[in-house]
C-alpha cells in the first residue's frame, strides 16, 4: 500500500499521459480511417486497391513492430520527431510529449486506423444500397452520397465494433512503455523495479487494473449511451 | 408513335443490357415528350424496372443511347450528378434518408446540390409537403411513418429538386391496399399539373386514368406500345393478350 501512496504523483502523470497519448491517437486513426473506408468504397480502383493494401499490411503486423520501427528504424532513413518538444508541467511533474512520444503516436494512429476502417466498412456494408441510391438519385456527387447519407449510418451500425477499436487502443497504448514513452505502464514498470516484496508489488499492479478497468468503463458506457440516442433515429 | 414536332425529353435508342447471359434490355428505342406520362407495365422479370432506373444511370447500359434534354447520359462524376439532379426518382422501398427527419429528407438536395439557403429550402419543403399531405409529419423520422406516408413524402423529396422528368419504379409495390390510393392521387395530381412522368406500375387503374401511353415489355424487350385505352381493349400482340387475360381476370 505505502509504495502506491509514496508513489502516486508518478502513477497519476503516468496516467495522464496515456489518456493524452489516447485521446490523440484515437482522433487521429478515426480521421485517418474514415479516410481509408472512403477510399476503400470509393469508385477509383487505384484507391480501393490502395487502401485495401494498407488494411492488409498494417493490420497484420504487430504493434511492437510498428512502434519499433518508429523509434529506432524509422530516424535512420530520417524520420523523426525531433521537433515535437511539448513539455506540459503540472503540480506532480512534467508530461513529456517529446520524440519517443510522437513516434508511438504516429505508429498507434497508422495502425488503430486499419481497424477503424474494418470497422466502418461493416458499417458500411449495413446501409441498405437504396439508401445511397436514392442520395445520387437527387444529385450528390459521391463525397455528398457518403458524407451526408452513408457514413452517418454507417457510423451508428459500426459503433459498437469501434468501440472495441478504441477500447483496444486504450489498452495498446501501454505498448509505447516499450519504446520508452513515459506513460502508465513505463511507470508501473519502474515502480516495480524498485518495489522489493511480492506482496507489495501486488499494490500497484491491483491500482493500475483499476484505472484501466474505470478508463474502458467510462469508454463502453459512452459509447451505450451513443447507441441509445442514436437508436431513435434509425 | 412521334406524336410530337418539339425533340423528345428523354430519349432511348438501341439500348441494350446483358447481365452475363441474360439479355435483360433488348434494343429498346423509346421517345418520351414534355409533359407526356407513360406507363411501363409487363410480367416480372421483363427489364421494365431496369429501364427506368437506366435513364438516370443507376443502371449502366452496353450499347446504345440515353439523352435527357438532349443531352446524352455522362459517364460516373460531376457531370452525371449534376444531371440526375433534374431527374426525379420515387423508388419501390421508398428509400428515405432512415437518419434524417421528413423535412431534412426534402431538404437535402436543395441545399447540398441546388445550393439553395436553408430558410427557402425549407419553405418550399413545407409547401410540397402540404401538398401531398404529410405537412404535419415534417418532424417525424421515416420509421415513424406508414408506408404511404413514406412515400408521399420520397415524392416530394423529387419534387423539392424541381426535375423536369420524373420517373417511378413501382412506387405502390410495397403498399397495403388502402396506402395505394393516397400515393396514387398524388401521382395523379402530378401528372395533371404537366409533369413528364415515367412510371413502372402493375396498377391498371393508374395506367387508364392518367397515363397518355402505355409501353408493354416482356422478355427485356418493348413488345406493344399504345394509348392506354387502345392497348387494354385491343391489345395486338400475343404476349400482352396472355398478359391482360391472366391480371384482368380477378
Amino acid at each position: 500500500m505505502d509504495v502506491v501512496v509514496d508513489n502516486y504523483q508518478f502513477i497519476g502523470i503516468g496516467f495522464a499521459a496515456t489518456v493524452l497519448l489516447f485521446l490523440i491517437s484515437g482522433i487521429g486513426a478515426l480521421l485517418l480511417g474514415t479516410l481509408l473506408v472512403a477510399m476503400r468504397v470509393g469508385p477509383i480502383a487505384v484507391m480501393r486497391r490502395a487502401a485495401a493494401t494498407y488494411v492488409t499490411l498494417v493490420r497484420n503486423t504487430p504493434l511492437l513492430l510498428i512502434l519499433v520501427f518508429f523509434s529506432l528504424a524509422a530516424p535512420k532513413i530520417g524520420i523523426n520527431f525531433q521537433f515535437v518538444k511539448i513539455v506540459i508541467s503540472t503540480g506532480w511533474g512534467d508530461i513529456r510529449m517529446t520524440n519517443a512520444f510522437a513516434g508511438a503516436t504516429v505508429g498507434l494512429i497508422l495502425y488503430t486506423a486499419s481497424f477503424v476502417c474494418e470497422s466502418l466498412r461493416s458499417g458500411v456494408n449495413a446501409v441498405p444500397v437504396g439508401q445511397a441510391e436514392a442520395a445520387r438519385a437527387i444529385g450528390l456527387p459521391f463525397g455528398g452520397v457518403l458524407s451526408n447519407v452513408v457514413l452517418p449510418q454507417a457510423l451508428r451500425a459500426a459503433l459498437p465494433p469501434l468501440a472495441s477499436t478504441l477500447i483496444a487502443l486504450l489498452k495498446n497504448t501501454t505498448v509505447a512503455a516499450s519504446v520508452l514513452v513515459l506513460e502508465s505502464a513505463y511507470a508501473l514498470k519502474q515502480i516495480l523495479d524498485k518495489t522489493p516484496g511480492t506482496v507489495e508489488k501486488l499494490w500497484p499492479i491491483g491500482v493500475f487494473i483499476l484505472v484501466f478497468v474505470i478508463l474502458v468503463e467510462l469508454l463502453s458506457f459512452a459509447s451505450g449511451r451513443l447507441e441509445r440516442r442514436w437508436r431513435v433515429a434509425r | 408513335m412521334q406524336e410530337t414536332t418539339d425533340a423528345p425529353l428523354v430519349r432511348l435508342s438501341g439500348v441494350q443490357k446483358w447481365y452475363g447471359e441474360l439479355h435483360v434490355l433488348r434494343d429498346i428505342d423509346l421517345s418520351i415528350a414534355r409533359g407526356e406520362v407513360v406507363v411501363v407495365i409487363g410480367p416480372s422479370g421483363a427489364g421494365k424496372s431496369t429501364l427506368c432506373r437506366a435513364i438516370n444511370r443507376l443502371e449502366t447500359i452496353d450499347e446504345g443511347e440515353i439523352s435527357i434534354d438532349g443531352q446524352p447520359l455522362p459517364q460516373e462524376g460531376k457531370a452525371l450528378a449534376r444531371l440526375r439532379a433534374d431527374v426525379g426518382m420515387v423508388f419501390q422501398s421508398f428509400n428515405l434518408f432512415a437518419h434524417k427527419t421528413v423535412l431534412e429528407n426534402v431538404t437535402l438536395g436543395p441545399t447540398k446540390v441546388r445550393k439553395q439557403s436553408k430558410a427557402d429550402a425549407q419553405a418550399r419543403a413545407k409547401e410540397l409537403l402540404d401538398r401531398v399531405g404529410v405537412g404535419h409529419q415534417a418532424a417525424k423520422y421515416p420509421a415513424q411513418l406508414s408506408g404511404g406516408q413514406q412515400q408521399r413524402v420520397a415524392i416530394a423529396r423529387a419534387l423539392a429538386m424541381e426535375p423536369k422528368v420524373m420517373l417511378f419504379d413501382e412506387p405502390t409495390s410495397a403498399l397495403d391496399p388502402e396506402m395505394i390510393k393516397e400515393v396514387l392521387d398524388v401521382m395523379v395530381d402530378l401528372a395533371e399539373r404537366g409533369m413528364t412522368m415515367v412510371v413502372v406500375t402493375h396498377e391498371m387503374g393508374f395506367a387508364r386514368t392518367a397515363a397518355n401511353r402505355v409501353v408493354f415489355m416482356a422478355d427485356g424487350a418493348v413488345v406493344e406500345e399504345a394509348d392506354p385505352e387502345t392497348f387494354f381493349t385491343n391489345p395486338q400482340s400475343d404476349r400482352a393478350k396472355d398478359f391482360l387475360g391472366k391480371i384482368l381476370k380477378h
